[in-house]
Formats: C-alpha cells, sequence, structure tokens
C-alpha cells in the first residue's frame, strides 16, 4: 500500500519522538544503574544513584509518557488524523 | 446510594461521554467520602470497645459485599460491555482502574517488605515495575487500542494470519496469568486470615466469593468500575500508616519528601548493630549450630546413632532415676522425633545447617541497606566478581520486570478499553501516576519500618515486646518469630526472623496506630489481591471462551453463548487456581517473577515487530514465541530450586552468566525478537491484508490514511 507523503512524515516524527524519549528511559534506568556506586554522592540526604532508583527514574517515567501521550495528540492534528470526536 | 450508575447515555459522541464522566466523578467523590466516614465510626466504636475480631470481620465484609455490590450493578451479558467495558472507560477512570488491576497482592504487601530485607537490591521492582510503562506507552498500548479487538490473542491471530499464533498466544497467556493469579488468591487467604481468624484454607474460598460475584456477573465492566472503588481503597490504606510514622520520626506529613535523613540514620545503627558485643554472640551461636550440623553431615549413619543413643541414655536414666513422668515422656518424645533413617536425617540437617548459617550473618543476613549491590569493585577477585553478579542480576531483574509489565495480557487488555487512541494515551499516563503514587512510597515505608526496628524495638527486654509480634506468631511462625537465643532476656536483631509479606500489614502496629487502621491496610492489601485476581481470571477465561472456543472452534456461537462459556470457565479457573493456591506452593516472589519473564519472552517481542515491522510473519512469530518460552522455562527448571523437584532435575546447577532463574527472560526476549526476525526473512512476506492492517494501527484515523496517494 503506498502510503502518503504526509502519513510518512507523521511516522517518522512518531519514531523520532519514540527513539529519543527511550534513550532518556534507558539512560535513568540502566546507565545510572550500572554506575551506582560511581554515583553514590549525597543528594538531599539519600545516596543519588539510590534514588534515582526510588523516585528520579519514576518521575522521568511519568513525563516521558505524559510527554509522549501529549506530543502524538497534537501530532494527530498535526497531520490531520485525529479520530473525529 | 441512590444514583450510582454506571450507564452510559446514548451513543458514543462527546458529549455523552463527557455527561458520563461527570458521572463517574460525583459516583466515586462520594464513595471516597463514605469509605472515610466508614473508617472514622469504626474508630469511634473501637474506642467505646468493639473487639479486634469484630473490626476484622466488619472489614472483611463490608468491602467484600461493597465489591459484590458493584458487581450486581453492573452485571451484563452484552459482548462489548462483557468483554471491554464498552469501550468508554474515561481514561483517569482507566488508569485507576489499571492501577488496581496491576498492584497486586505482591506490589502492595510483598514490596515494602522485598525492600526492607534487601535495601537497594529490591529497588529492582520498583524500577522494574514502572519503567515498563514506557515499553506500554511508546510501542503497545495506542496500536492495539486502534486494532479494536478484545484479547492479546486476537491481536496476534489478526496480524500473523491464523490460528497457530494465536493458539501459541492462548497458551502463553493462560499460563502467565495462572502463575499469577495463584500468588493473589494465596496473599487473600494471608489476609483474610490475619483479619478474621478463619482457617487459611477458608479465608481463600471467602475472599473468592468477593473475586467471582463481581467478574461472573459483569465481566470487565464490572471488573473495571470495582477496580477503580479498590485503586481509592488500597492508596488511602497504604499512605495512612506511612505517613503517621514519618510525622512521629521526623515531624514532617510527606515521607517522600524527608525518608533521606532517615536512611542515613539507619545506615549509622546499622553500623552500631555490626559492632555490637550481644549481635555478635547471637550471630556466634548460630555459627556454632551450623558448624555442628555441618560436622553431623560429614558422617550421617554415626551421628545419627550417637544422637539415639544419647537420647536412649536419657530417657534409660530418667526411669532409673524415678525422674517424673512428664519428663520421660518428654524425653521419649525427643526419642521418637530423631529422623528415621539416613536420608532424612541428612535432608534434615542439610536444611537446619543452611538455616542456622543464613542466621549467623550480621544485621540478621539483610545487606546494608544503603549499599548498591553486594561485594567490592576494588577488592580481590572474589569480592569483585560477587560486585559483577549482584550488579548483573540487578540489572537483567530490571529489564525482564519492565519487558514483562509491557507484555502481560490482562494490563494490555484494559487498552481495550478506553473510548479513543487519544485516550489510551493518555490512559497509560494516569495508570503510571496512580501506580508511582504507591511505588514512590514503598521505599519510604521500608526505611521508616527498618529505622523504627533497629532503634525502638532492638534492645527491647523480651517481657516488653509488643503486641503484634506474638499475634502475627499465631499467623505463621514461619513468618515471624522471635527467641531469646543467646538468653540475655534482651531482644537482639538476630534473634528475629521475620518474613517481607508482614511488613506492610503489621506497619500500623509498629507505629503504635489504633487497630482499626491495622484492619483498614489489610483490607487495602486485600482489594489489592482481589482486584488483581479479578483481571487474570478475566484473561484467562476470555482467552478460552473468546479466542480457544469462539475463534478457533465454532465461529458460528451466539454472543449470549460466548459470554455464558466464558463465566462458566471462570468459575473452573477460580476454583483450579485456589486449589493450588492452598497447598501454599513454596515461593510466591518466584511464582510472580515467573510470570513476568514468561510474558516478556513470549509476547513482547512477537506484539512488537508486529506493530513496527511489517515484514513480520506467522512462521516468524510463532517460531519466536515458542523459542523465548522454551528457553525461559528451560532456564528456570533446571536452576530453581524448586521446579527442578517439580522437574526431576537432578544434574548440577548451571548459571549462565551467574544470572538468576529469576530473570529468565533476559535469555527468552533476545532470542525471540532473533528469531522472529531470521525466520520472516526466509520465509515470505505477509500477505497484503496484514501490511494494511498494520498500516491501520499506526494511524488513529484510518478514513485520512486511505486516501493517500
Amino acid at each position: 500500500m503506498e502510503v502518503s507523503e504526509n502519513l510518512q512524515r507523521y511516522l517518522q516524527k512518531n519514531l523520532r519522538i519514540t527513539s529519543i524519549l527511550m534513550v532518556i528511559w534507558f539512560v535513568v534506568t540502566f546507565v545510572v544503574a550500572y554506575f551506582a556506586r560511581d554515583l553514590a554522592f549525597n543528594f538531599f540526604g539519600w545516596p543519588f544513584s539510590w534514588w534515582v532508583a526510588a523516585q528520579g527514574a519514576l518521575v522521568v517515567y511519568v513525563l516521558i509518557i505524559g510527554y509522549y501521550a501529549y506530543y502524538m495528540n497534537r501530532l494527530d492534528i498535526e497531520h490531520g488524523v485525529a479520530e473525529e470526536e | 446510594m441512590a444514583g450510582l450508575s454506571f450507564e452510559h447515555g446514548s451513543g458514543s459522541s462527546a458529549e455523552a461521554n463527557r455527561a458520563f464522566k461527570a458521572q463517574l466523578n460525583k459516583v466515586y467523590g462520594w464513595y471516597t467520602g463514605g469509605f472515610i466516614a466508614f473508617v472514622i465510626v469504626l474508630a469511634i466504636f473501637e474506642q467505646m470497645g468493639l473487639s479486634r475480631q469484630w473490626i476484622g470481620f466488619i472489614f472483611l465484609f463490608a468491602t467484600v459485599a461493597l465489591y459484590a455490590g458493584i458487581g450486581i450493578m453492573s452485571r451484563t451479558s452484552d459482548a462489548a460491555e462483557y468483554y471491554v467495558a464498552g469501550r468508554r472507560v474515561p481514561a483517569v477512570y482507566n488508569g485507576m482502574a489499571t492501577g488496581a488491576d496491576w498492584m497486586s497482592a505482591a506490589s502492595f504487601i510483598g514490596m515494602a517488605g522485598t525492600l526492607y530485607l534487601t535495601g537497594y537490591g529490591g529497588l529492582a521492582f520498583i524500577l522494574g515495575w514502572t519503567g515498563g510503562y514506557c515499553l506500554v506507552a511508546l510501542f503497545l498500548a495506542p496500536y492495539l487500542r486502534k486494532f479494536g479487538q478484545f484479547t492479546i490473542p486476537d491481536f496476534l491471530g489478526a496480524r500473523f494470519e491464523g490460528n497457530l499464533p494465536r493458539f501459541i498466544g492462548i497458551l502463553a497467556a493462560i499460563l502467565c496469568s495462572f502463575t499469577y493469579v495463584v500468588a493473589q488468591i494465596y496473599g487473600v487467604g494471608l489476609i483474610t486470615t490475619r483479619l478474621s481468624g478463619l482457617a487459611f484454607e477458608i479465608g481463600i474460598f471467602v475472599g473468592l466469593g468477593g473475586i467471582l460475584v463481581c467478574s461472573f456477573l459483569g465481566g470487565m465492566r464490572a471488573v473495571t468500575w470495582t477496580q477503580v472503588a479498590q485503586y481509592i481503597i488500597l492508596i488511602i490504606a497504604y499512605m495512612i500508616p506511612v505517613v503517621w510514622l514519618s510525622v512521629k520520626q521526623t515531624g514532617v506529613p510527606v515521607p517522600q519528601a524527608v525518608y533521606g535523613s532517615q536512611l542515613q540514620k539507619v545506615s549509622a545503627a546499622e553500623q552500631k548493630l555490626i559492632d555490637d558485643p550481644k549481635e555478635k554472640e547471637v550471630i556466634a551461636i548460630f555459627k556454632k549450630q551450623a558448624d555442628d550440623f555441618a560436622a553431623k553431615l560429614k558422617d550421617v549413619p554415626a551421628a545419627l546413632a550417637a544422637d539415639r543413643a544419647a537420647a536412649q541414655k536419657k530417657v534409660d536414666d530418667l526411669k532409673a532415676a524415678n525422674a517424673p513422668v512428664a519428663d520421660i515422656q518428654a524425653a521419649e518424645k525427643a526419642l521418637a522425633a530423631l529422623p528415621a533413617n539416613d536420608a532424612a536425617a541428612k535432608a534434615a540437617w542439610t536444611a537446619a545447617q543452611a538455616a542456622a548459617a543464613a542466621r549467623a550473618r550480621p544485621l540478621a543476613g539483610m545487606p546494608r541497606h544503603a549499599a548498591q549491590y553486594v561485594g567490592d569493585p576494588n577488592g580481590d577477585a572474589a569480592a569483585q566478581k560477587t560486585f559483577n553478579e549482584s550488579r548483573r542480576n540487578f540489572l537483567a531483574l530490571v529489564f525482564c520486570l519492565m519487558v514483562g509489565t509491557a507484555a502481560l495480557p490482562h494490563i494490555l487488555m484494559r487498552y481495550y478499553t478506553t473510548p479513543s487512541v487519544r485516550e489510551a494515551r493518555q490512559s497509560v499516563t494516569w495508570s503510571l501516576f496512580f501506580i508511582f503514587l504507591l511505588y514512590f512510597t514503598a521505599p519510604a515505608l521500608a526505611v521508616l519500618v527498618k529505622y523504627e526496628i533497629f532503634t525502638t524495638l532492638v534492645g527491647t527486654p523480651f517481657d516488653r515486646l509488643p503486641d503484634w509480634i506474638a499475634a502475627w506468631n499465631r499467623v505463621d511462625p514461619a513468618l515471624l518469630s522471635v527467641s531469646d537465643v543467646n538468653k540475655d532476656g534482651i531482644f537482639q536483631l538476630g534473634e528475629m526472623r521475620i518474613g517481607g509479606d508482614i511488613i506492610v500489614l503489621a506497619t500500623p502496629a509498629i507505629g503504635g496506630l489504633p487497630y482499626v487502621v491495622s484492619g483498614m491496610v489489610a483490607a487495602g492489601g486485600l482489594a489489592a489481591a482481589l482486584s488483581t485476581a479479578d483481571g487474570l481470571l478475566l484473561t484467562i477465561a476470555n482467552a478460552l471462551s473468546h479466542d480457544l472456543y469462539y475463534k478457533m472452534i465454532d465461529p458460528n456461537a451466539s454472543t449470549a453463548r460466548r459470554v455464558a462459556i466464558s463465566k462458566a470457565l471462570l468459575l473452573v479457573v477460580a476454583l483450579a487456581a485456589a486449589a493450588v493456591a492452598a497447598q501454599k506452593p513454596a515461593d510466591i516472589l518466584f511464582l510472580v517473577s515467573a510470570a513476568f519473564s514468561f510474558a516478556a519472552a513470549s509476547f513482547f517481542p512477537a506484539l512488537v515487530l508486529g506493530v513496527f515491522w511489517k515484514r513480520a510473519n506467522k512462521w516468524g512469530a510463532s517460531l519466536g514465541m515458542v523459542a523465548g518460552l522454551g528457553i525461559t522455562f528451560y532456564y528456570m527448571a533446571t536452576t530453581q530450586p524448586w521446579l527442578r523437584g517439580i522437574f526431576g532435575v537432578t544434574s548440577p546447577v548451571e548459571l549462565w552468566f551467574g544470572i538468576q532463574p529469576i530473570s529468565a527472560g533476559v535469555f527468552g526476549v533476545p532470542l525471540g525478537f532473533a528469531v522472529i526476525i531470521i525466520v520472516s526473512l526466509i520465509t515470505p512476506a505477509p500477505s497484503r491484508g496484514v501490511q494494511e492492517l498494520v498500516e491501520h494501527v499506526r494511524y488513529p484515523n484510518v478514513k485520512l490514511a486511505a486516501q493517500g496517494t
């Protein structure tokens, strides 16, 4: 099936934002955990990497998903693929 | 409760949806107020002398009756209502329902306990069980909603053309949901026992009644509205004791913001306990016990004969000395209690040796709370190896839990219930937000409880230990047992053996709150276990009735018949799960984590490639799912002690890269991806219809997509 240029651009933007957000996800999860011992400086009482695993990463996850929903819902309208209400 | 209605206005227009949401806001607003008023009234009655047993009973029956009531009010036999709640659950409420569906007995009861026992290591669960939602949101939820069928095997069947992938999907969905539901029903039994004093087996069936009335009558519709109600109870119940402990210890009612300072105090207390001579005394006693058993194990027949002779001599001596009858009977009992033969003696002594050795360590075997990983990267070779394996296992567990989260059918199914793709995306945000509220509180709870135990409880004389210790000891000595090992009359940390599953349930008592709060927390745990069990049972029953019966066996079956079959299967599956749970299978945390590894290895590669790679085809997906699931299962069966026992594996345990069996999915997921890609490339591309389906799910509005050039 031939897909219009408009939809191809929509898909590319979707994949781009998905990749960017996944990189952030990977860094706060796996990179911080891998270097947990080296990132143990005091952060308001917690060792920093301990705090990230207990709270910081979770906040980032909520923001990632929230931003994705906001971005995609606007992208739908921009490219005319939003659902009719 | 007039005006409580889950009826939806006509059609699915935006205005009707808004009116419906306003109605829901009103209903659940009143409901939350009503629940708080109910707890306050009970608290007043407690002050007036209502007994604890009655408070437990009232909580148990009031909440179960409430859930059943919602189930009865939303009864339905319409297929769209029964399977996907009519597809008009607003994003916020779907988020709450997903939160309750998601947070199981393991999250509510078990997680803070795991954090208490393992410190940083336990944070793998926090990270894994929240970060997985990023994968759900970015890779799956909006696309599945656009696809818009009823179940996950539905998607596999349509995308990969045929009944083979659908059938593998059904098997995998049942395997992971059933393992998971057994753990939930076990949790239900534990809580009802504590709340009501009923026997464990009876407790299971009381809770099961609540689950069944709800999902049986109203399917997804009833389950959704009950889960929202359950979320409200469980989050209130989780927060109150933590906030109380925080106020008590720090004077600030926001535990999440201030427990860093408590963590530092816990670390200081740990150092003190490690250096404490009394603790060292207890450790030395356990060390000696372990050594004694190890010595006996060197020559089992001789040691057993010596034990027998000694016990026999004691009986004879007592008889000869005309000792009191009670003493003689006790000595005879000790003689009879000796292992019957060499094999029994070896098994018993090996277990006893391991148990004593586990307790012959500083801090009762717990790692230091703030320390990331055990071992030392700058130490000798052994310490470096320990460190690397500890870190590798942490990362592997996070990976498995995350990918598993994004592949559990009962969670993915929830995103079929929103009115639109747009709402499906927002709904994941709300889901994670509501889950986040509990998950970022759990580590705080663990630290505050640890502080309380290390600083208040340790050093208390035995005759002045608080009541909750004896109360929990009565429920199950395996969960909590305390004995004065070094006979100094003072409680040392090493003298307590505590199971993670009671930390949350005991927190109100540890903090010195009135019993009504304990009842409320138990009711919250019950809500968590019941809501997850509801969602899981529905997933299993739907996989069998919708996918197996309707799609594969009898495609002409009427809607009413399909729903009826689903209801009948629900009953059968629930009873089967209860029967398994009543056996108290060995390792609950392992069961839950195994479900995640199974889901991760079987569904995630097939679903993601199904959406993002048009070339993925039937044979690739089928073989990929089988390979991923197969290797995960094989690794667990050959390395996990309980499964090794079941399958009679006797070969020596061979860990790959030192990865623990709990994270077996770390091998299954990459293999699943690799097999799907390779097999798809060497077999013919999927049909044009499938390629169009993939286009269809990628754009929220297909009409415009079809207008392309």
